[in-house]
């Protein structure tokens, strides 16, 4: 997948898991948290749910990476590339 | 047959963990040994009526979209819409002891407003102790048991203002006497004064159905009637079950809701010691549901919930009567802004009951007692009350013996055991505990429960 097609599969998760924010306007330098409403338990779930989508293991010492769009994207790219 | 992971009891917090692990593509099935679903929540069918077991209110009240909060966290994780619970807002309640009536609703100001009123040299004091709730994270699970009444103490000097305080969040979900765990004060104190009481039109039933569709949709498996009897425990780690007809059943781990102290009893010779000394809680209660041809607002009745004492002091502990008269909590289910009324009037009025007299009694007396008792309860309750006794049309009774015969939980205790296990776990491997001896209460909290432990232990990352 190309890193435009990786962040469509985030902003994807972010709806099912946050149905009630406006990702319209998100900014992709600054941390989700900042923009959204998300805590511990919706960090799982998007680790979880890429698990679920493309089978790939992210282990727990990599879960800083997801902490903006750009960086998950970022993370995502090389191991989502044969995806 | 061979599952990821096994969940003992179909109440909310089993259902909540089973509807995780199911979105998870994980191989689940829940094991609940009544006929239906509930668990300490559930509902029946009595004389052409639908009652629900234990529901007043929802606590946790949030409108529909907001975003934070347990109810938005919870509706986020199970991948629930707002519909689904379709609570709506009460009217308002009462916390009424000798001479003081503290009034409030969803909105804290009133509270706040009513204390200063009331109690206008506790002002700052009660504004130090909101703050210092505020701050507190009650989502720590491993912080300790610290008393509550010393850290309110702490903060309010007037012994009557302690006892307004604490008579609402016990009612609602201590197990412990006369005391409560800090950390269950503040989730209580946030979920009924903060967030507040809302229900949904037709009771718990929409709440039950929402978790079962959403499990079953998803692939989880639901048995009923399967009942189980022992853990299957080999070198220190649980591996499967055995249930009530002799069917076995293994698993890569176990969830159980049963409560620490029953879990520990179906773990068999191979008890856990620390999950056995435990002690099983013995606060609980006597409960009367009248059915009334008028609606409790066209007697003049439209609060909510009224969280009533009769003397100086408030006691929350077992009575040495089979139920303590000189206190209750009195819902009418009627009383919330659904938008239009309710087909029946209904008034229900709980006390506290005392464990032993209720469970020790023949079948003949049990009927006899349980009749007196109710009639006691609803005349300790009057004095809050326009008198409806000429429009009652039916009257159902709960009792210790109820709770006991339909949850399995010992001494028929509704907020299960007085030492909660904040982080699930037991001394056995692959064993975990969620609802109420996890410690996690009400409605919704038994629900994040649920979620937070599937989502601590079962997850297999």
């Amino acid at each position: 997948m190309s890193p435009a097609e990786i962040r469509q599969v985030i902003i994807d998760i972010l709806e099912k898991i946050a149905p009630d924010e406006d990702l319209s306007s998100l900014n992709d330098e600054v941390a989700f948290r900042e923009q959204m409403e998300l805590d511990s338990m919706d960090f799982l779930d998007i680790v979880m749910e890429l698990r679920k989508l493309y089978r790939i293991q992210i282990p727990e010492e990599d879960y800083h990476h997801l902490v903006t769009m750009k960086s998950t994207v970022d993370y995502l790219t090389p191991r989502l590339k044969d995806a | 047959m061979h599952y990821d992971t096994l969940i003992i009891g179909a109440g909310l917090s089993g259902l909540a963990a089973g509807i995780r692990l199911a979105y998870y593509e994980q191989n689940v099935c829940v094991l609940e040994r009544h006929t239906t679903i509930g668990g300490l929540n559930s509902f029946y069918r009595l004389r052409g009526r639908n009652h629900d077991v234990g529901l007043h209110a929802v606590t946790n009240y949030a409108p529909p979209g907001t975003k934070r909060g347990p109810l938005s966290k919870l509706l986020r994780q199970l991948r629930l819409s707002w519909d689904d619970f379709a609570l709506c807002e009460q009217n308002g309640s009462a916390v009424a002891f000798p001479g003081v009536r503290l009034r409030f609703s969803n909105d804290f100001q009133l509270l706040q407003s009513e204390i200063e009123q009331a109690f206008p040299a506790q002002r700052e004091n009660f504004s130090r102790l909101h703050q210092f709730i505020l701050e507190f994270n009650e989502l720590d699970l491993s912080q300790k048991a610290v008393s509550a009444r010393e850290t309110v103490a702490g903060f309010i000097t007037d012994p009557l203002l302690c006892d307004m305080i604490f008579c609402p969040l016990m009612f609602y979900g201590s197990a412990r006497a006369d005391d409560m765990d800090l950390n269950q004060f503040v989730v209580m104190y946030k979920s009924i004064f903060l967030e507040g009481f809302g229900r949904p039109e037709r009771g718990v039933r929409p709440i039950m159905k929402a978790l079962v569709r959403q499990y079953k949709s998803l692939g989880g498996e639901l048995k009923l009637r399967a009942g189980v009897s022992e853990i299957v425990i080999e070198n220190g780690k649980a591996i499967g079950v055995r249930l009530d007809d002799g069917t076995e059943l293994t698993a890569d781990r176990i969830l159980s809701s049963a409560g620490a102290v029953e879990t520990a009893s179906l773990c068999g010779q191979q008890v856990s010691a620390e999950l056995a000394s435990h002690q099983p809680g013995v606060v609980t209660f006597n409960e009367m549901i009248d059915v009334l041809d008028i609606d409790p607002q066209d007697l003049g009745h439209t609060e909510t919930i009224i969280f009533f004492n009769q003397t100086e002091q408030f006691h929350y502990c077992q009575p040495e009567e089979p139920c303590d008269l000189r206190s209750g909590i009195i819902c009418s289910p009627n009383n919330f802004q659904y938008g239009n009324r309710l087909e029946e009037g209904m008034i229900r009025i709980t006390a506290l009951a005392n464990h032993n007299f209720w469970l020790s009694l023949d079948d003949e007396a049990y009927v006899r007692e349980k009749q007196a008792w109710a009639e006691r309860i609803r005349e300790a309750a009057l004095p809050y009350l326009p008198d409806y006794r000429p429009h009652i049309v039916d009257t159902d009774t709960f009792t210790p013996k109820t709770i006991r015969r339909f949850t399995g939980h010992v001494n028929g205790c509704v907020y299960g055991a007085p030492e909660k296990r904040l982080d699930g776990t037991t001394d056995i491997a692959n064993l975990y505990l969620c609802g109420t001896d996890q410690g996690f209460l009400g409605i919704i909290g038994s629900m994040l429960s649920g979620i937070t432990m599937a989502n601590n232990h079962c997850m297999g990352i």
